[in-house]
């Protein structure tokens, strides 16, 4: 699995780090998303995949190719 | 007569308190874009499909100037929140609002919400006792639900926590949208505009660790910060939006698990469903409130209807959250629902500023309830329960609870 996340787009809602905190972050100054993981082990996938469903400024791609 | 052919009341009449009102499955079936009568008694145009009310909440030529002459008014009396002149001094699109949102969004962070778990639950314990001390049946929207998101807000915002019956009166005269007459709510706003100036001028002689201390101390916009009034009114907008709202779920939250108590009994049993269950309430809340209305400066197409400019319609995020093609199952409660794409913050640039603050409190409630009080129960029926009227934001006038 590949992440990647739109910096430009993301409105700092922090769903994604409340999902799955071992892959994202927000960064202090302005809470704009952190990419902690771009290719999460499997353990991370369920939550990977939910966070990226659930953004609200659609700003994270999960690929599923290895 | 078709749903086609009449002009709705909105907001749709409703008797029962958790329930949705059977049109807005006919609404999404057969008049996603239906035509509406405010009560100002101006005519708007109602969403209640997912994928329009998606669409349009993340499109930036639907806008919140609700101002323009020709938009629609809300209430006869002008419409609170949505047609005050405050919600034009917070940039509303571009790069000027993304540059408010992240200054104040860093306030608002997962982290920084995790990290007020601690006190929220000592608050959350500190009700509870208090509300067991009055002894039972309790209202658990006046012992809980209410106070612990202002003590909260007001923490944040480094307001004094003993001023928030005004606070509430402020809020209410803004949120309101039937209950208050034109002076009343130009009179309240007045106050409340003075006190938010008195605040500012005591944070800039003696500055805190508060929210607005910090927006102070980045300094005005030559150097990357607000102007002064644009600090003042997001002052304003943190401490309406950090009542009412989160205050009325934490009510909804609870009776909607109570209404079918196996809901609760399967929470106590695993509570590692929490989080999903929050967002589950959020997504099935049927009395969320007016919507959010969007005023169109351009011709635009939604659901192959052209709409035209000078439109204003309004997003029933409520109706849109039970779209049978966007959640299977939809009318059903699913404490596991995963994902649960709800749009009960909104969606795109402008969804939900305080969104993770929300979730955490409703997390913290639920959890501590579940500790604590795990033979809760609703101490009237469901159907005797009631919706509190006028309210831009949906709520219930009492909880009354037994443990």
């Amino acid at each position: 699995m590949k992440v990647t996340v739109d910096e430009d787009k993301c409105c700092g809602a922090g769903q994604c780090v409340l999902i799955a905190p071992e892959v994202f972050d927000q960064r202090e100054d302005d809470g704009v998303v952190i990419l902690l993981e771009p290719e999460p082990g499997a353990d991370q996938h369920v939550l990977v995949r939910e966070a990226a469903a659930v953004c609200p400024a659609a700003a994270i791609e999960v690929s599923e190719e290895a | 007569m078709s749903l086609n052919e009449q002009v709705l009341s909105y907001p749709i009449p409703n008797d029962t308190a958790l329930e949705p009102p059977a049109e807005w499955a006919e609404l999404r079936g057969t008049c996603p874009v239906a035509h509406v009568k405010l009560p100002s008694g101006d005519q708007a145009t109602l969403l209640t499909r997912y994928a329009d009310v998606k669409q349009v909440l993340a499109d930036p030529r639907f806008t919140r100037q609700l101002n323009a002459p020709d938009a629609a008014r809300l209430s006869a009396e002008g419409g609170g929140v949505f047609n005050s002149e405050i919600a034009t001094i917070i940039p509303d699109g571009g790069e000027e609002h993304q540059h408010w949102r992240r200054l104040v969004g860093r306030w608002f962070t997962a982290k920084r919400m995790a990290a007020l778990r601690p006190s929220m639950t000592a608050i959350a314990e500190q009700l509870i006792d208090d509300m067991v001390k009055r002894g039972q049946p309790g209202d658990l929207k006046a012992g809980l639900g209410f106070p612990l998101p202002v003590y909260v807000i007001c923490d944040m915002l480094g307001v004094p926590a003993a001023d928030r019956d005004r606070f509430s009166y402020w809020s209410d005269t803004l949120l309101n949208l039937t209950r208050y007459t034109q002076a009343e709510i130009e009179a309240a706003q007045g106050e409340f505009f003075q006190y938010m100036s008195d605040h500012l001028a005591a944070k800039r002689a003696e500055p805190g660790e508060d929210l607005l201390s910090e927006l102070i101390a980045v300094g005005g916009p030559e150097d990357g910060g607000l102007a002064d009034i644009q600090i003042l009114v997001t002052g304003m907008a943190l401490l309406v939006a950090g009542h009412e709202t989160t205050a009325n779920m934490i009510g909804k939250m609870v009776s909607m698990l109570l209404a079918d108590r196996s809901r609760w009994e399967r929470l106590l049993a695993d509570p590692s469903l929490i989080r999903t269950a929050v967002e589950e309430t959020l997504r099935l809340d049927a009395n969320s409130g007016f919507g959010l209305p969007r005023y169109l400066r351009e011709e635009t197409e939604v659901s192959g209807t052209v709409l035209p400019r000078g439109t204003t319609v309004v997003c029933s995020m409520a109706a849109a959250n039970r779209d049978e093609s966007a959640f299977e199952a939809a009318a059903e409660m699913d404490l596991s629902r995963s994902p649960n794409p709800h749009l009960s913050f909104g969606t795109g640039a402008h969804s939900c500023l305080g969104q993770a603050l929300a979730r955490t409190e409703l997390q913290v409630v639920l959890e501590v309830l579940l500790r604590r009080l795990p033979a809760l129960e609703l101490a009237v029926p469901v159907e005797e329960l009631e919706r509190v009227e006028g309210l831009a934001v949906g709520g219930l006038r009492t909880v009354p609870v037994r443990w």
